[in-house]
């Protein structure tokens, strides 16, 4: 079918490098041909609030089980991948563990902006902005760091809008499939829920899924694409020209009913799109950095559909070939003592890790970072030593 | 949102409307009824499209390039002719998008579906825009019989229903041409334009009608310029011919304006109009009292549009319940674009809306785009609407607060699940997409 926004996508469907070329203003190619920058960068918002304690578990808290409840993941091999004897990987995430096992892979835990309230879209917007208040600032953090650079780059945005995130002065490219996929059975699953007393939509919607053996994917939904738009994200990185610094959304996250089964699914394509992003980089995953976050976590006892409810803090992984990984870092502030009595304590501050990859792997000057990337920081300090010299 | 707006307001603006643009609520105010009254006697035709492209020019090239047998000549102009039906279509769409009059656009709307002309015959594919400008918007303060003329003499309508093709048998034209009458266009005047199919009138009324009107056909003197309407008197059937129990004795064009007043004025199409506004503005079995005031107001006012209209919007009928329409793709696409405000380009405004199985001017038959829910409301056009929703979604600025568009737009009529379920989604573009998907939006 031909989406609203065909022409933007025809325009840019033949071939990546070729499309993209055709965008770039000539000021950056020439930027590009003269000194290339071999860093990169590649922020993916977790979009939905991930609910960090189902993917990075934190089992060998004396309060995990109880504080779970009936989500609680059983302690065996089948569904945990021990860490580090406190936390272990959700078994979805496995093709992360080698990863994690080659130190390439950090995970901080207990992390939040500092937005408390619970609206994903309050949420996404402070987690984008890098500001303080919701709608507060109008540009995103990742592309005022790219204004900072000393020869600013044009970065992308992998989908058919530019994210906040990346919106602001630099200047911003974006590519989409020319065919974007269905809708995810979590949307299909908020419609059919909608469409519940509506006998004549609902039946319609329900023929239609049946007969597109749409129904009862496991998969966790809302980002099937997801692994194809990481293989186009290494492939357009890779470019001798392209660009170094990307963004893309990741969603299905928001497990408001049978989390399980869905949470494995979102967190199976999610590890999928990292492993096809690193394979299609290849040399270059020694100059790339790889964030991951979402606009918060979830409760931390599941409610009674067997799901949970949007919480404060979750976790958020930084990856590449030489980030010091290969750990939990950060503090973990305990199940015993919940906020609000119901979800975890925001005990580490997101824009810490943001800073560092910034800091350390972009070379962007602190004061700047306090300034400017994230206004009003100064008091949150970049995590150190999250890249191996 | 100032104001709690009400459900009138709320039907102004998505039953007589194409779906409200933000802040439309608050501009109907507190006189629903007076808001819609209003743009039935100021009725205007927006300048978007007003301009012409050329696609009269470009179909006289393919009418002279086919006697020619110029297959080049044809081909070319008949790919110039597509262009310009997608740029005048998507002016029309653009016009929809922003016009402060959109009952006078659904009004459009009704006729325009109601003498359908349909790009399945692609030799129109130029000119459908200026016959919907031409035959139906200059038509809308007059009365029916001036619009049913102007339709039965447009280009347009002359080709898409074959009556270049009809000829006298016993016309000098038909005569030295060997060639007889093609009924196509006279049957659908009676069976979709006037009367309606169990109006009463027999094959031989449809026999009577076509040598009636035949001789109406292309003014070939000006072929090398442009399309026009000409009585040709050397293809019109010579002598009397009995309609309906009339005789309409020999008189060139003149039988044919007679012929199509009498039916214009005829009880039958009274009550078939009467059917066809009260099916598309306030349920698909529309309610008999409803019907039978509009058909008196067709009767008395002999068929004058604005009064008639004017009787539909008094109707209490009309104003309730809400919901009770289940909008086409087009409705549908026309209000998601006004309420968030996204602008296609031309190709878009043609091909986006290919997503939701429509495309405009491309009506399947002479009997135009069904008005029913049983036709739009199948397994896959939902699940369309949903993707395409999804999409469409996508392309808003992403500080769009869902649940603001959500007043905006179907506020007085939101039920708490949509509310919960748009204010719970977990993106802003999540929560627009599924707005837009919601049962409420999907109808008016």
């Amino acid at each position: 079918m031909t989406p609203p926004d065909m022409t933007r996508r025809r325009l840019l469907q033949g071939g990546c490098c070729l499309g993209l070329a055709s965008l770039l203003p000539f000021s950056s190619r020439m930027a590009f041909a003269v000194a290339p920058t071999d860093k990169r960068l590649m922020v993916i918002i977790m979009r939905g609030g991930m609910d960090g304690l189902g993917a990075v578990v934190p089992y060998g808290d004396p309060d995990y089980a109880d504080a779970r409840g009936p989500i609680a993941l059983p302690q065996n091999a089948d569904t945990l991948a021990d860490l580090d004897g406190h936390f272990a990987f959700n078994r979805a995430l496995d093709p992360l563990l080698p990863l994690y096992r080659n130190q390439q892979l950090l995970v901080l835990h207990a992390a939040a902006t500092p937005y408390r309230e619970r609206s994903h879209f309050d949420a996404q917007d402070l987690l984008e902005s890098g500001g303080l208040h919701p709608h507060a600032l109008s540009t995103g953090w990742l592309n005022r760091a790219v204004a900072a650079l000393q020869r600013p780059e044009e970065a992308l945005a992998l989908g058919p809008t530019v994210p906040l995130v990346l919106r602001g002065s630099a200047p911003v490219t974006s590519w989409a499939p020319s065919v974007l996929p269905g809708v995810d059975e979590d949307f299909l699953g908020r419609v059919a829920h909608m469409y519940e007393k509506d006998a004549l939509l609902s039946h319609a919607l329900e023929q239609s899924r049946m007969l597109e053996g749409m129904g009862a994917a496991d998969d966790g939904g809302g980002h099937q694409a997801f692994p194809g738009m990481m293989k186009k994200a290494a492939e357009l990185l890779s470019a001798p020209s392209g660009p170094r610094i990307a963004s893309v959304d990741v969603t299905g996250w928001d497990t408001h009913a049978n989390q399980n089964g869905r949470l494995a699914g979102a967190l199976k394509t999610f590890a999928q799109g990292i492993t096809a992003f690193r394979d299609g980089v290849g040399p270059l995953w020694d100059q790339t950095v790889v964030i991951a976050a979402t606009e918060f976590g979830r409760t931390v006892r599941g409610n009674g559909t067997g799901g949970t409810d949007h919480g404060t803090a979750s976790a958020a992984f930084m990856l590449g070939g030489r980030v010091a990984g290969g750990r939990v870092a950060g503090d973990w502030p305990g199940l015993s003592r919940l906020r609000d009595g119901r979800d975890l304590l925001p005990a580490n501050d997101l824009r810490s890790l943001f800073k560092a990859a910034l800091d350390e792997h972009l070379g962007l000057r602190e004061d700047v970072l306090a300034a400017t990337v994230f206004p009003d920081s100064a008091g949150v300090k970049s995590l150190r030593g999250v890249i191996s010299v | 949102m100032t104001t709690a707006a009400s459900a009138d307001a709320f039907q102004a603006a998505a039953r007589f409307g194409l779906g409200p643009r933000p802040g439309e609520f608050d501009t109907i105010g507190g006189d629903p009824r007076g808001w819609v009254l209003g743009q039935i006697y100021s009725a205007s035709i927006p300048p978007e499209v007003q301009a012409r492209r050329g696609g009269n020019a470009l179909m006289a090239r393919v009418v002279t390039g086919i006697r020619a047998s110029s297959a080049s000549e044809v081909q070319n102009a008949a790919r110039a002719m597509r262009d310009v039906y997608i740029e005048e279509t998507s002016a029309r769409l653009q016009a929809q998008l922003n016009s402060a009059q959109p009952f006078v656009e659904r009004m459009v709307l009704f006729w325009s579906n109601h003498f359908t002309v349909s790009v399945q015959r692609p030799i129109i594919a130029g000119i459908v825009n200026q016959y919907e400008v031409e035959a139906i918007r200059a038509n809308l303060s007059g009365h029916f019989h001036d619009m049913l003329l102007a339709v039965c003499r447009h280009p347009a309508m002359l080709f898409y229903l074959d009556n270049v093709q009809s000829f006298g048998p016993d016309s000098r034209g038909g005569q030295r041409r060997g060639k007889g009458l093609n009924e196509n266009l006279a049957r659908e005047i009676l069976e979709l334009h006037t009367l309606g199919v169990n109006g009463g009138y027999t094959q031989d009324d449809v026999i009577a009608l076509a040598k009636i009107i035949t001789g109406w056909t292309l003014d070939r003197s000006s072929l090398d310029t442009r399309v026009a309407y000409r009585f040709q008197p050397l293809l019109h059937e010579p002598g009397s011919k009995r309609l309906l129990g009339r005789t309409f004795e020999e008189n060139g064009e003149q039988e044919g304006v007679d012929a199509l007043t009498m039916l214009a004025q005829h009880p039958a199409t009274a009550h078939h109009i009467a059917v066809k506004l009260a099916r598309h503005f306030i349920a698909d079995d529309p309610p008999p009292r409803a019907v039978s005031v509009l058909e008196r107001r067709f009767r008395d006012s002999d068929g004058h549009l604005p009064t008639v209209m004017e009787a539909l919007v008094r109707l209490d009928e009309v104003w309730q319940p809400p919901l009770a329409k289940f909008k086409n793709p087009y409705e549908f696409a026309v209000s998601a674009l006004r309420l968030t405000g996204v602008e296609p380009d031309p190709r878009q405004a043609v091909q986006g809306l290919e997503a939701l199985n429509f495309r405009a001017f491309n009506a399947p038959s002479p009997a135009g785009y069904d008005d029913t829910a049983a036709a739009w409301a199948s397994p896959d056009g939902v699940m369309k609407r949903i993707e395409w929703a999804h999409r469409l979604a996508l392309r808003m600025p992403s500080g769009t607060d869902p649940v603001e568009l959500a007043d905006a737009g179907i506020g007085p009529v939101m039920s708490d699940m949509t509310r919960q379920t748009v204010t719970r989604a977990a993106s802003g573009a999540d929560g627009i997409a599924l707005l837009l998907a919601s049962p409420e939006f999907l109808r008016r």
